[in-house]
């Protein structure tokens, strides 16, 4: 089959240089346009990458490429955050002949990309995260994030319109800044329609504990909370769990709504396709690629799940309108007069924090109307 | 959606909810390891088994649409890895905790590769009786939706109880567990009959997957088990070989289990981490109080190789 194929190639190499139908040539056997390659690029995945989550998000944007002339695409789900993805690397490297590698996993940057990164000078990595640093880290190294804060904000919106108890339900992994953030935005969402909702937290201590998820997520319905979203590695258990009980819910990551059609809300999901599509234009124009890379909604980093058949007119308005105001820039969900729920104040009247503050980087605070504690 | 405000009821309905959904693979795994190490064996590998029973349990149902084939499967699968087991360990110089952990990798490896392509689809559950059906509380139907795999989880753990002590099979694997020169000395073949209690074994945990991908979480995705088949294997040694203890040291995980959530819902929110180690802390203390520096553990079968 592959002598075949390696025959059928050189042919085609034949006909090309005898100037004769190349573009038709690629166009009627693209596979093959495909295979040689200009580059290839790697992605590596810490989980399955159809969790309906973190990963899925990931391979989407790297399924998203396959279509570009010249790229070729390799992939790896399931590697562990050991030194197990140094050796994930060095094969893609090796034997792939990867020049751009994605580890898109937070435990992979240090020191296991580090070490690759000495070891293959020409070849380009850029981890999923925000932990480069020009002064620490070397130029073949970088990080690519997004703000997925205002994202959890829109689910609030819609939330806020749709539930009947006053009560939110967050299923959260454990209480890092960015956790926190989607929380707080999340119930600040909420608030923008009612000041009356709360929002009950439930940290699990881990990212992926399915057991656990499904009984944080029926002891929230338990309590009244109707409407459900959280922040973990794979939403499906929360999603299909509180759908089960009749709850709405607001997705995480990637589009749930095929587990939960009729109570999915809405959902922040990642656009990695779009952050992908720049660094592989980066790579085909020979242009040196960008080693901090950040955006949020208005970049097109982050994007929202189609709304529901639940989402009221009302409701549909608000979010309109609300992520119009977002796509102008400088939209701030965190701002003042505010308070924690320990009752400290985290920002004073007049003051606000946009998406891209470094102060959120650090938050380590629940805001007033969250039910919860971060240890 | 109808609710009601049950406020700090929550938590003992959360517990008992939590003790009947999450404890039903405990049971299965831990009375068909109970099955093998009353035989004078100890099958590790029920880790590995109830991964790939999940995972098997799960693809027969989404392809025949039918979740009591999907049991079947898991059934069949667990009853294949336990014989492979037995068989292997039947074998001179065979360390048979070396081959369960080998087997424990291998059947969560297989599982992993036969997986992939159901991660995806949506299986039909397998059915729920509802005896909550008499109260007007949603809360309370829904802590009391009994799966039926509980209820013949806890009709089992009573008739190994009573089978062990009582009827003659009971008897020949008591005996092949505690010595097996007495075994052969009656005409037994040691070896048949831990084969054939590890199969057992094998199957009981093949059906505890079924309930954790076909009921609840209710999917199948890689980490699904997170670890449960090894704790149910730990909780045999703690219920010292008793079914009934058993069920009982399995309710006890799962009511623990379902603690650290329910609290945090009602708004007990220091300390989580604690709560979560609450069934840890439970065991060692229950080790501690029950364990004597001047004998072996009460209940032990003497050709089980910890006790060597």
């Amino acid at each position: 089959m592959t002598g075949k194929f390696m025959l059928s190639r050189r042919d085609l190499l034949k006909t090309s240089a005898a100037g004769a139908a190349l573009g038709l040539a690629s166009a009627a056997f693209p596979i093959r346009a495909a295979r040689a390659a200009a580059a290839t690029v790697g992605f590596i995945y810490v989980g399955p990458k159809d969790d309906y989550g973190y990963n899925q998000a990931h391979a989407e944007g790297a399924a998203s490429l396959k279509g570009i002339e010249g790229i070729s695409i390799v992939e790896e789900e399931n590697v562990p955050e050991t030194v197990d993805v140094q050796k994930t690397m060095e094969s893609m490297i090796n034997l792939d002949g990867a020049s751009l590698i994605f580890p898109t996993s937070f435990g992979y940057f240090d020191p296991h990309m580090l070490a690759m990164c000495a070891k293959f000078p020409d070849v380009q990595f850029r981890h999923c995260g925000g932990m480069w640093n020009k002064d620490k880290h070397p130029m073949n190294a970088g990080s690519y994030f997004g703000y997925i804060g205002l994202g959890q904000y829109l689910n609030g919106v819609v939330a806020g319109h749709t539930t009947k108890s006053k009560k939110l339900g967050f299923v959260a992994a454990k209480p890092i800044p960015q956790v926190l953030l989607n929380i707080n935005s999340f119930l600040l969402g909420a608030r923008s329609v009612d000041p009356a909702i709360t929002c009950q937290v439930i940290f699990t201590g881990e990212w992926s504990l399915a057991v656990k998820e499904a009984e944080a997520t029926n002891a929230l319905v338990d309590q009244g909370a109707d409407v459900i979203t959280c922040h973990v590695d794979s939403p499906k258990v929360v999603v299909e769990t509180a759908a089960g009980r009749g709850a709405f819910v607001c997705g995480y990551h990637a589009n749930q709504s095929p587990l939960a059609p009729e109570k999915y809300l809405t959902g922040a999901e990642w656009n990695w396709a779009k952050v992908y599509k720049m660094f592989v234009d980066d790579l085909i124009a020979g242009k040196p690629l960008p080693n901090f890379t950040r955006g949020g909604l208005a970049d097109g980093f982050v994007k929202m799940s189609p709304l529901g058949p639940a989402v009221g007119e009302a409701a549909r308005k608000q979010f309109d309108a609300t992520l119009a105001e977002m796509m102008k820039g400088g939209f701030s969900v965190i701002k003042g007069p505010l308070k924690s729920n320990k009752g400290a104040v985290v920002a004073t009247e007049g003051q606000a924090f946009v998406e891209t503050a470094i102060e959120l980087e650090s938050m380590d605070y629940l805001v007033e109307g969250v039910v919860g504690s971060t240890a | 959606m109808e609710t009601t405000d049950i406020g700090l009821w929550g938590v003992p309905l959360a517990l008992l909810g939590g003790a009947i959904r999450v404890s039903t693979p405990f049971i299965f795994v831990s009375l068909g390891e109970a099955i093998t190490e009353r035989s004078g064996r100890i099958n590790l590998g029920l880790e590995g088994t109830l991964v790939f029973g999940a995972m098997s349990a799960y693809a027969v149902a989404v392809i025949t649409g039918s979740p009591w084939l999907g049991l079947v499967a898991a059934a069949l699968a667990g009853l294949c890895f336990g014989l492979f087991h037995g068989w292997i360990c039947k074998f001179p110089k065979v360390n048979d905790i070396a081959i369960g952990i080998a087997l424990m990798l291998f059947g969560s490896g297989l599982a992993f590769f036969f997986g992939k392509p159901f991660i995806q689809p949506s299986a039909p559950d397998l059915p729920a009786i509802p005896f909550g059906a008499w109260s007007n509380i949603p809360q309370v139907q829904a802590a009391l939706n009994v799966n039926v795999l509980f209820l013949i989880g806890a009709a089992l753990a009573v008739f190994l109880w009573w089978a062990f002590r009582n009827t003659r099979v009971g008897l020949i694997v008591r005996v092949v567990g505690d010595s097996a020169d007495a075994a052969r000395a009656m005409g037994l073949n040691p070896n048949t009959v831990r084969l054939l209690a590890t199969g057992v074994g094998g199957a009981l945990a093949g059906i505890g997957g079924a309930y954790l991908s076909l009921y609840y979480p209710g999917s199948w995705t890689e980490r699904i088990s997170s670890g449960q088949g090894l704790m149910a294997v730990a909780l045999v040694i703690f219920a010292r070989w008793n079914p009934l203890g058993c069920f009982a040291a399995a309710l006890l995980f799962g009511g623990a289990g379902a603690l650290g959530p329910a609290l945090q819902s009602v708004g007990v929110t220091q300390g989580y981490y604690l709560f979560y180690a609450a069934p840890y802390i439970l065991t060692l203390i229950i080790m501690i109080a029950t364990s004597s520096p001047s004998r072996t553990l009460a209940g032990a079968p003497g050709e089980l190789s910890i006790t060597k």
